[in-house]
């Protein structure tokens, strides 16, 4: 079975063509990385598999079902988003944040507080937890609400079924934070969830993604697992950048380091 | 509630009240404190608390629906229409607004008016892409500006005598109450009481942001509608019972929020039960102050309401409020 598959899909919510033919598969438990320069479609993508992007044709289907016949509450009990920006202005606590997640699901006062708790643990806010969120840092606020998106999907042990679109989880992270965000992503990958996930920092991407997916100008560039996607050539093609390509020197996973542009 | 009751321009102990209550529910309606007190002051209280109840609730309602804490019933077009409705039915109404049934019309000129501004409103901000809160504000602010220059040039053209009548209705009073006013109220208000509440989760999900509501399994565009929907009806009865009351929509809800927190289960309860109060005192105030006239209710409510909120603002980053 698998989480989400996209056939031949093209979107154009306003007129242009936002994303062209795209095409992928994802099987529970794998992580896929989107990669791709500034307005490439990477976040179009997350907003169209999240249902705020209609497909102007093409396949959209989620757990062998078409996105659109799910109703809106079963689907959101198995479908979060981390948008990149938050626009949450008002004095909520950081637990009453993450326990807004728990809104799509009637698994009783007692339960949700459980899945609170673990969804803090993940992202080391627990010690957060009475602040008020208009007063956090912006990273502490991006961990809050990837607590809420955890705290959205969380609830039984295999989490096979369920699907995390995450737009640039770490972007506001500190070195630490973002390996223990990396690592809760992992965690939940491995008790079967799908991830679909933006990154900037592309070494970052090829330490968590299984695959990765190559967008340029909305058009499907490549997909496939790291060391199969990062060559010279594509990062010269779709990034304009010359990088050479090496290894992480314990986990092995290709890391890339870009070359000083020459001056003309 | 007891003390408003006994303050006025006749002044009465407690045990008068309580004898005139008991009078009244006896059915001896003929002794001096069962005439005051169940004729007079008693609809009006009970008429101040459901209608500063509903002013209240529809401000949370609307301030969590545009994710603004300064949003106010007024904001969708509801006020200034039903003013210009009322405006409307003084101008022309003539010598069919003698007495009774010339309040009633003008309260009827209100209601419409008031709903059918928001109507407009609500059809301006919608699309094929759904319901856009930000037009509306601004949609709100387009139309309420339109109905105020209207209502402008109608007291341009308006007598004296019709002057004073928009200008009075406008600063908003309690004067008219009696039970069938009250009965009218009670049933818009608490229907509002009970319905609103039910949408707390829902307006807790979308301070999150529309598309982050939408995430969370909640059917955005339904819930809008429905919740301009109760406030332009309880709003639209407001103003054409007691005439436009500012600030306790707006403030009341926001200075509850900087006491008990945003969360809208308690957020919705607990301003409506502040709104009543304030408007209770404030209608108390306005029979006492200046006996035996009367100020406008909506002056008091201003005047009180104010220097707190002031303060409030003052101390806003205790609340965590930018």
């Amino acid at each position: 079975m698998s989480t989400l598959q996209l056939k031949g899909v093209c979107a154009a919510p306003w007129g242009q063509a936002l994303l062209e033919d795209i095409a992928l598969n994802l099987q529970p438990g794998t992580v896929l990385g989107l990669a791709g320069p500034n307005g490439a479609g990477k976040s179009s993508l997350l907003q169209l598999i999240a249902g705020d992007i209609q497909p102007s044709t093409g396949q959209l289907t989620f757990c062998e079902r078409a996105m659109t016949e799910w109703p809106p509450q079963a689907r959101a009990q198995r479908l979060a988003f981390l948008p990149q920006m938050s626009l949450l202005s008002f004095p909520y606590t950081v637990a009453e944040v993450v326990r807004l997640g728990r809104i799509p699901h009637s698994s009783g006062y007692r339960a949700d507080s459980d899945i609170v708790e673990q969804a803090l643990q993940l992202t080391d806010t627990v010690s957060l937890r009475h602040r008020l969120y208009t007063q956090l840092s912006g990273g502490e606020k991006q961990r809050t609400q990837l607590a809420r998106i955890f705290a959205q999907i969380l609830g039984q042990e295999s989490l096979s079924g369920s699907l995390l679109l995450l737009d640039e989880p770490t972007s506001a992270l500190d070195l630490a934070h973002q390996q223990l965000v990396l690592l809760a992503t992992q965690q939940l990958a491995m008790r079967g969830c799908a991830i679909v996930v933006v990154i900037h920092d592309l070494n970052l991407m090829a330490s968590i993604a299984d695959q990765i997916l190559v967008l340029d100008n909305g058009c499907q560039i490549a997909l496939g697992s790291p060391e199969q996607v990062f060559t010279t050539t594509l990062f010269k093609e779709v990034f304009g950048v010359d990088v050479t390509v090496g290894h992480h020197p314990q986990e092995g996973y290709p890391m890339i380091t870009p070359l000083r542009p020459t001056l003309l | 509630m007891a003390l408003a009751l006994a303050s006025g321009a006749i002044s009465l102990s407690f045990l008068d009240v309580s004898q005139g209550i008991f009078d009244t529910l006896l059915g001896e309606a003929g002794s001096r404190n069962a005439l005051i007190v169940g004729q007079i002051r008693l609809p009006r209280v009970l008429l101040a608390a459901v209608m500063g109840a509903t002013l209240a609730i529809s401000g949370a309602a609307m301030q969590g629906l545009f994710r603004n804490p300064l949003a106010d019933p007024s904001l969708i077009g509801v006020t200034a229409g039903a003013s210009l409705g009322a405006a409307l039915i003084i101008v022309t109404g003539g010598s069919l607004l003698q007495g009774y049934i010339g309040l009633s019309l003008v309260s009827a000129g209100a209601f419409v008016g008031g709903v059918i501004a928001v109507l407009f409103v609500y059809r301006l901000a919608t699309s094929a892409n759904g319901t856009s809160v930000a037009t509306m504000l601004l949609a709100g602010i387009a139309i309420t500006a339109l109905s105020g220059s209207i209502g402008s040039l109608l007291e341009f053209f308006a007598d004296n005598n019709m002057l004073r009548r928009i200008s009075l209705w406008k600063m908003g009073g309690l004067d008219g109450a009696n039970y069938p006013r009250l009965i009218l109220a009670s049933v818009v208000g608490g229907a509002l009481l009970v319905a609103l509440p039910r949408y707390a989760g829902a307006l807790n999900a979308l301070l999150l942001g529309e598309s982050e509501a939408r995430h969370l399994g909640i059917k955005v565009d339904r819930i809008k509608l429905a919740l301009i929907i109760w406030v332009a009806v309880g709003v639209g009865t407001s103003v054409a019972l007691v005439g436009t009351i500012a600030f306790v929509g707006l403030v009341v809800p926001h200075i509850v929020r900087m006491l008990a927190g945003p969360d809208h289960r308690y957020l919705m309860p607990a301003s409506a039960l502040a709104g009543a109060l304030l408007l209770v005192v404030a209608d108390a105030l306005a029979r006492v102050l200046v006996a035996p006239t009367e100020l406008p209710v909506g002056v008091i409510t201003t005047i009180v309401g104010v220097p707190f909120f002031i303060s409030l603002l003052r101390n806003r980053h205790h609340y965590g409020m930018q």
